[in-house]
């Protein structure tokens, strides 16, 4: 019976949505007062139908309904309840519902938390996140319905991928999800001001808290990925490339984009187009995501058995949110050009280089992820794109821009004087440089410049976003009053850059000093490695809960004195599936990682896979210093006063109205 | 300055950054393309011999070999011919004798093909798209033949 209710709550919110979407959208076009007012309830009662549907398929987990087919692949009595409650999103038609659930949440929060904004544009925005809700949940019931039951249900259900049976991925999905669909506000802003005809600054000033606050969440999202593979995967990497991953990174990276250029048409009025366009973009690339990774033509480590049909869904789902976008977007263009002008040398062009990489960046990406696919469809062969090929494009790509990071937030807005700006900068440079090629000579064990280009750019950006203080020091007023008038805004864009600079010690450090090695240990042997030495002691047999598993016990030693000890683990989960479990250590400046790889012999010798990665920690430490500062920059008080005054606004209206 | 000489500075910058990055790119992809080839193609001479590729198939059962060193051996097929791979290191998890799997590496001169990577996936129903391909072309030539 509940999986039943679950199955009419979807349809339920599928009619909500149509006429969330239908009626605010004509209505706005034809100015029914009557037919705008629906959007907000609309949308309420849709999150409520997605919520109702959900709650159904949590319950069926809870009480183990094994006649619904999706827990009974997905679950079984043995699961421990947190993996109960994860595994509702652990494969497609649940993470589909998930998805959908999401997308409600961000629009009732819109409908909720858009005071300042006319009703009109909050219809139209409503309305357009409505047609995709509409797009996701026919998906949903047409091809993957997560309340599918089974004829003959079995006793005991299969199992949850053993990979997703861990704390980090259980909050990884819902985080990524929150920021690719959290786009969908940008995209609905965008598109909604279009339709309006209203391109100017109080647009881009209404979609910036909701892109930062997405970007956060993907942020995150991507770190945690990143986090749990590492340890997880068993393989000592944070970041391979895979396309799965890849599907992640670029609408990060033009969502990065996005929150730069609104901040100059929100500032400046300039760039209008182009921030419409990013907007359009970086929802486009978290639809593409969704359908690379759901529909089964990625050769990944994500990719899990998938049906054509849902493919050929989204694919054309895809082509209708890109096709009809751009076409509204060419129909309209002609009117949102922008007519400010700007100098040579000032910070709008110190943000449009910062776009123009950036976009670049995600599309020599795109190129990379897409060209496997391509070729084969023309039938000219299956080939793979390696990790080379995006390192040698991402690199070089980056460098330029981290050098604009702290400079760029330096200049002025319209035009600034290049000398006058070289005089402030100048010391940074010769101190960045000086410190670059030194540290690395002094701490590294081997020299290299690759760590000595990472650690000058860091310092370099560093300085310069810190100098963005001091510079609004100098015109006499005290180093703390300038902290205390500093808005939350500028603060966010010191933590953020702060992290990038953070972000880019951890990677040149992590990918030029880490040293991996697989060996053959007995037991009581020890290797060293990165000036440690690891002493193995055996293997041991245990119990889990629904595995067996074999833990091994390394005492880790440095110049003689006991450094730690790690237990790596290898376990066999009763459906069959063998998974590594990572011994770490972790360091601030340094992590230890042994993973237990197979037994080799009669003898009692394993084969072990020994890591020593500097400063690996560093590259999620920036992520986290970036999702802050997304966090502050959302939080800057102007948005709320600028609600606060339209309350205040509105009830002045109420009060008049009764006077 | 002139705004005209500045709109030209910018589209002769623009320029230069795209065809910086283009090159860079095409350089990029051009180095670190790898083909995939099945055993059969292997056994068709169709393969590069000095260059790096994927090699993808079932792993033949029962030709796994694990010794006392970290090397492992075993055989790759698409049920039509064999290709005898050896790999230094520690397989991933779900590798498996029956399971697909794709190899990386090149091929040496004693006709063993000598991987640097071995990949297998999370999922233990999926099959790589181009390891079923290829079983799916074996099995049509094998039927067709017959």
């Amino acid at each position: 019976m509940i999986p039943e209710i679950g199955h009419i709550a979807l349809i339920l919110a599928l009619c909500m949505s149509l006429a969330q979407s239908f009626f605010p959208l004509v209505g706005a076009h034809k100015g029914i007062p009557s037919w705008v007012a629906l959007a907000k309830p609309a949308a309420r009662a849709n999150l409520l139908f997605v919520l109702v549907a959900y709650g159904c398929l949590t319950y069926s987990f809870l009480v183990h309904d094994f006649s619904v087919a999706y827990v009974a692949q997905n679950s079984n009595t043995k699961l421990p309840t947190l993996y109960q409650i994860s595994g509702v999103w652990g494969a497609h038609e649940g993470s589909l519902l998930f998805w959908a659930l999401t997308l409600s949440v961000w629009t009732a929060a819109v409908s909720f938390f858009s005071r300042s904004v006319p009703d009109v544009m909050v219809a139209r925005v409503l309305g357009v996140m409505g047609l995709v809700t509409v797009g996701f949940l026919l998906f949903m019931l047409l091809t993957s319905n997560p309340f599918d039951r089974l004829l003959n249900p079995p006793m005991e259900g299969r199992e949850l991928n053993p990979l997703l049976q861990d704390p980090g991925l259980a909050i990884h999905p819902p985080m990524l999800y929150m920021g690719y669909v959290g786009f969908s506000v940008a995209f609905a802003f965008a598109i909604a001001a279009m339709l309006g005809g209203r391109l100017d600054a109080a647009w881009a000033r209404w979609s910036r808290p909701w892109t930062n606050v997405a970007w956060v969440f993907l942020t995150l999202g991507i770190a945690l990925g990143s986090w749990w593979a590492y340890y997880e995967l068993g393989w000592g990497g944070w970041w391979f490339w895979d396309p799965v991953e890849n599907a992640s990174f670029m609408p990060w990276i033009v969502g990065t984009a996005l929150m730069h250029s609104l901040a100059v048409t929100e500032k400046r009025g300039a760039f209008k187009a182009w921030t419409v366009l990013l907007a359009i973009f970086a929802f486009s690339l978290s639809l593409l995501g969704t359908f690379l990774v759901r529909s089964g033509v990625l050769t990944s480590v994500h990719a899990f058995a998938t049906d054509p049909a849902r493919g050929v869904f989204i694919l054309m789902f895809l082509g209708v949110v890109i096709g009809g976008s751009l076409m509204l977007y060419s129909w309209r263009a002609n009117q949102i050009k922008s007519t400010v002008k700007f100098d040579l040398v000032s910070r709008e062009t110190a943000l449009l280089m910062n776009n123009v990489i950036l976009v670049v960046t995600a599309c020599s990406i795109l190129l990379g992820t897409l060209y496997p696919l391509l070729l084969d469809a023309l039938g000219a062969g299956k080939i793979s794109v390696g990790p080379p090929y995006f390192n040698s494009v991402f690199v070089p790509l980056t460098v330029p821009l981290a050098i604009l990071v702290g400079v760029g937030a330096l200049m002025r807005w319209k035009q600034d004087d290049a000398a006058l700006l070289f005089k402030k900068v100048w010391i940074y440079l010769v101190v960045s440089i000086v410190l670059g090629l030194l540290l690395p000579a002094v701490f590294a064990p081997t020299y290299s410049f690759g760590a000595a280009l990472g650690v000058g750019l860091a310092i370099w950006v560093l300085l310069t976003s810190f100098n963005w203080l001091l510079d609004r020091a100098s015109g006499g007023r005290g180093l703390l009053q300038v902290i205390r008038n500093t808005p939350r805004g500028a603060w966010g864009m010191l933590c953020g850059h702060s992290g990038v600079a953070i972000f880019i010690i951890g990677v040149s450090l992590t990918s030029i000093y880490s040293v991996e090695k697989d060996v053959r240990v007995e037991a009581g042997q020890s290797y060293n490695l990165g000036g440690y030495d690891f002493l193995f002691h055996g293997v041991e047999n245990f119990r889990g809960p629904n595995y067996q598993g074999a833990r091994g016990t390394i005492e880790i030693f440095k110049d003689g004195e006991p450094v730690t000890t790690v237990y790596p683990e290898k376990r066999n989960y009763t459906t069959g599936m063998p998974m590594t479990e990572a011994g770490i250590d972790a360091g601030l400046t340094r992590d230890l990682f042994v993973a237990l790889g197979e037994p080799l012999g009669d003898s009692g010798a394993w084969a072990l896979r020994l890591y020593h990665k500097p400063f690996i920690r560093w590259i999620w430490l920036g992520g986290i210093f970036m999702a802050l500062g997304g966090l502050l920059a959302a939080s800057d008080q102007r948005y709320f006063r600028l609600a606060r005054k339209a309350r205040l606004a509105a009830a002045d209206q109420v009060t008049a109205g009764a006077a | 300055m002139k705004a005209r000489h500045k709109r030209l500075g910018f589209v002769l910058a623009g320029l230069v950054g795209l065809g910086l990055a283009t090159w860079l790119v095409m350089n990029a992809l051009e180095n670190n393309l790898s083909y995939f080839f099945s055993p059969t193609e292997v056994a068709g001479n169709k393969a590069p011999k000095d260059h790096v590729f994927r090699l993808g198939g079932l792993v033949q059962p029962g030709s796994l070999q694990r010794g006392q060193e970290l090397t492992i051996r075993f055989t790759v097929t698409d049920n039509a011919h064999n290709v005898n791979v050896a790999y230094t290191g520690i397989l991933p998890d779900l590798f498996q004798e029956g399971q697909g799997v794709i190899a990386q590496g090149r091929m040496g001169a004693d006709g063993v093909f000598v991987a640097d990577e071995v990949l297998a996936k999370h999922d233990e129903n999926y099959m790589p798209p181009e390891v079923a391909d290829a079983l799916q072309k074996s099995h049509n030539a094998a039927t067709g033949a017959n």
